[in-house]
């Protein structure tokens, strides 16, 4: 089976015969592959995401007991984590935070605050418009577009219905 | 006091799903965030969203699905008035985090420089 | 009609005069640190942009690599390099910089043993005297050329590689009369003027006569699919090319693998190694022998416990290995007959999008090491 794999692999033949050998080798070569450790990943992704969004519930009712509305709290709020996340991007620690923190940075809004400046910052010296400017939605663009398009359909749908 | 925890726990089961998924599947960071801020979109979409927002308050709003989630709600919102605000309601709800990513983010990018291998 | 052979044999058996490994900061941190000739402390080498550093890595290499081979840019036929960026930015640049009749070459990570392929043939072929050869890679331009930007918060998985900061030169030559002022970097040396043999003396005090280097013969290798796509996957994505190339020249060649010393594959890290040990072990190659000659550069380059993942990728580790490693164990006698093989995943930035799977392809160049100006070895002479 596995000669089999290895003459045949590069020939194009066949579509069909094509994704089998492609599954099989897939197979074959995935008992080389050490999987990620997937409860220590969950564990941390957890503990810290957790952690983020109680610290920003801590905040907001700060800002609640400084006089700020209900409303205005929350969108601080969200300001200052993605100004946060950005700045620590900005001094290269988010990558060894989001490293051990996993998905319980990249999920809250800090994951995409770093997402816009990451690569930004990587293609400063192609130029502040179209290095800067544009690299700053290459990775968030697609965030982006997906949320606004699905808010402005949602948005569409409900003023439809609201007709009848 | 509740509220503490529970925007704990969901906050933190959010985060434990984005893991999943990416650790799962081969799905990248980027594509995570986009499926997670659809999903908000449209589980709010259909009212199922909410409750858990009132639950956990922070702990559902800071995950990115609370951003598709703010985005929905200011659409539906907006729809309650007329055609335009349904179309603009949304990137309303959600104009202040959009504002500071983009112009706290040029900012930093243009004043720091990207560091090498740690 | 003739069947097809992949396997070039070189009548004139070219010679690699000298040979000059760079290493970056990390890889200076690893295992392989005492094998390059030199390490950077500071990744951008003193440049402003990512590429220019590569640029400048790999234009120290060639200069460097000349200067030991006693050689001037006048004197130079050709350079053949390569990198990972697109366009080969960091080759045309230093070629620039050189002022030497220059072939940009792509073969993804197996671009060294692309290169002395080509590079050999036109010094056997007597076209050129003299031929540079070298790539490079950098970690800084490859990773946001391929994958994601540095400062992103993303976990790599376990599969993942580490693209090498490195650059590797070679100087090839049809004879070795007039060569070698400076033979192979080691401080302390001598050298016996009648025998044309030069003396190395190490640190403990023992005498090794230092070795020729000869490329005996080379199997250009068939670009294979084995219909991986995930990106994080290299090393299985060309380890099937890997065996392939290696399985067809030791069937051409009518040799087995323990006819060398050493076999090295370019850049599979942890997991392609291991799948071409099960994968040659399955072609009917004995377990002990595999053992005994088999290795891969990706995971020689780092020790595990640099956080590497699956170990190291990229033109360049291949070739700083190659041309430290590999070229310094030679010069010294310690291994004889060498077989690397690079491998190179022919990936574009775009085609994963559109759902391609990663092809490998793989070349394989035999070396053997002769004492002096002897003609020791006929191998592979017909």
């Amino acid at each position: 089976m596995k000669q089999d794999k290895r003459n045949h692999a590069g020939a194009p033949d066949d579509p069909k015969m094509k994704k089998e050998i492609a599954k099989a080798y897939e197979n074959y070569s995935s008992q080389f592959t050490p999987k990620p450790r997937y409860f220590m990943n969950a564990a941390r992704a957890f503990m810290s995401g957790g952690s983020i969004c109680a610290a920003s519930l801590w905040l907001e009712e700060c800002f609640i007991g400084w006089g700020f509305s209900d409303k205005t709290a929350a969108v601080c709020v969200v300001m200052i984590l993605i100004m946060a996340a950005q700045l620590l991007t900005g001094l290269g620690l988010f990558d060894s935070i989001a490293k051990f923190a996993g998905a319980g940075v990249v999920v809250p809004i800090t994951g995409f605050a770093n997402s816009m400046v990451a690569p930004a910052i990587e293609y400063k010296k192609e130029g502040i418009v179209l290095g800067v400017g544009a690299k700053l939605f290459s990775l968030a663009g697609p965030v982006l577009v997906c949320g606004i398009t699905s808010s402005m359909v949602i948005g569409i749908v409900y003023w439809i219905m609201g007709l009848f | 006091m509740m509220t503490y925890l529970y925007a704990f726990l969901i906050g933190g089961g959010i985060c434990v799903i984005g893991q999943i998924l990416m650790d799962a599947t081969k799905l990248t960071a980027p594509r995570v965030l986009v499926i997670l801020v659809t999903a908000g979109a449209l589980l709010q979409a259909f009212h199922l969203y909410e409750p858990l927002v009132n639950l956990a308050q922070t702990g559902a709003r800071v995950p990115l699905p609370g951003f598709g989630y703010s985005l929905a709600k200011g659409a539906m919102e907006g729809a309650k008035e007329n055609l335009l605000e349904a179309v603009t309601g949304g990137i309303k709800a959600a104009a202040g985090g959009i504002t500071v990513a983009i112009g706290w983010g040029y900012l930093i990018a243009l004043v720091f420089n990207p560091k090498s291998v740690r | 009609m003739r069947a097809r052979k992949q396997t070039l044999k070189f009548r004139n058996r070219p010679y690699i005069i000298s040979a000059y490994a760079i290493g970056g900061k990390k890889e200076g941190e690893g295992p392989l640190h005492d094998w390059f000739d030199e390490c950077l402390s500071d990744d951008t080498y003193g440049e402003n942009t990512w590429e220019k550093s590569e640029s400048r890595m790999l234009k120290t290499a060639m200069t460097e690599c000349m200067r030991r081979g006693g050689k001037t840019t006048e004197e130079i036929g050709a350079v053949l390099s390569g990198d990972l960026l697109n366009q080969l930015m960091s080759s045309s640049f230093m070629a620039r910089d050189l002022q030497i009749p220059f072939l940009g070459m792509y073969g993804a990570c197996s671009t060294m043993t692309e290169s002395l392929m080509l590079g050999a043939v036109l010094t056997d072929g007597g076209y050129s005297d003299n031929v540079m050869i070298g790539a490079s890679s950098h970690y800084c331009t490859a990773e946001r050329q391929f994958r994601l930007p540095l400062e992103h918060g993303n976990q790599r998985p376990p599969s993942a590689q580490w693209t090498a900061t490195a650059a590797g030169a070679m100087l090839l030559s049809r004879g070795i009369e007039g060569n070698s002022r400076d033979g192979s970097g080691g401080k302390e040396r001598g050298r016996t003027k009648n025998t044309g043999t030069e003396l190395r003396i190490d640190g403990a005090g023992n005498v090794y006569a230092q070795r020729q280097i000869r490329i005996e013969c080379g199997t250009i290798g068939k670009v294979i699919d084995a219909g991986v796509k995930d990106s994080n996957q290299m090393g299985s994505a060309m380890a099937p090319a890997a065996v392939d190339t290696i399985l067809t020249h030791l069937e051409e060649t009518g040799r087995t693998l323990d006819h060398y010393d050493l076999v090295c594959t370019g850049d599979l890290g942890f997991i392609g190694k291991s799948i071409v040990r099960d994968l040659l072990e399955d072609a009917g190659v004995s377990r002990k022998m595999i053992a005994d000659v088999y290795d891969d550069c990706g995971a020689m380059i780092y020790a595990p416990e640099q956080d590497i993942h699956s170990g190291g990728s990229g033109c360049g580790c291949s070739a700083s290995v190659f041309a430290g490693y590999v070229y310094r164990n030679m010069k010294e006698g310690k291994i004889g007959r060498a077989l690397i093989v690079s491998t190179g995943a022919m990936l574009s930035t775009i085609s994963p999008f559109q759902g391609e799977s990663i092809p490998g392809i793989a070349h394989a160049i035999s070396l053997e090491s002769v004492s002096g100006i002897m003609d020791r070895q006929k191998g592979c002479r017909k």
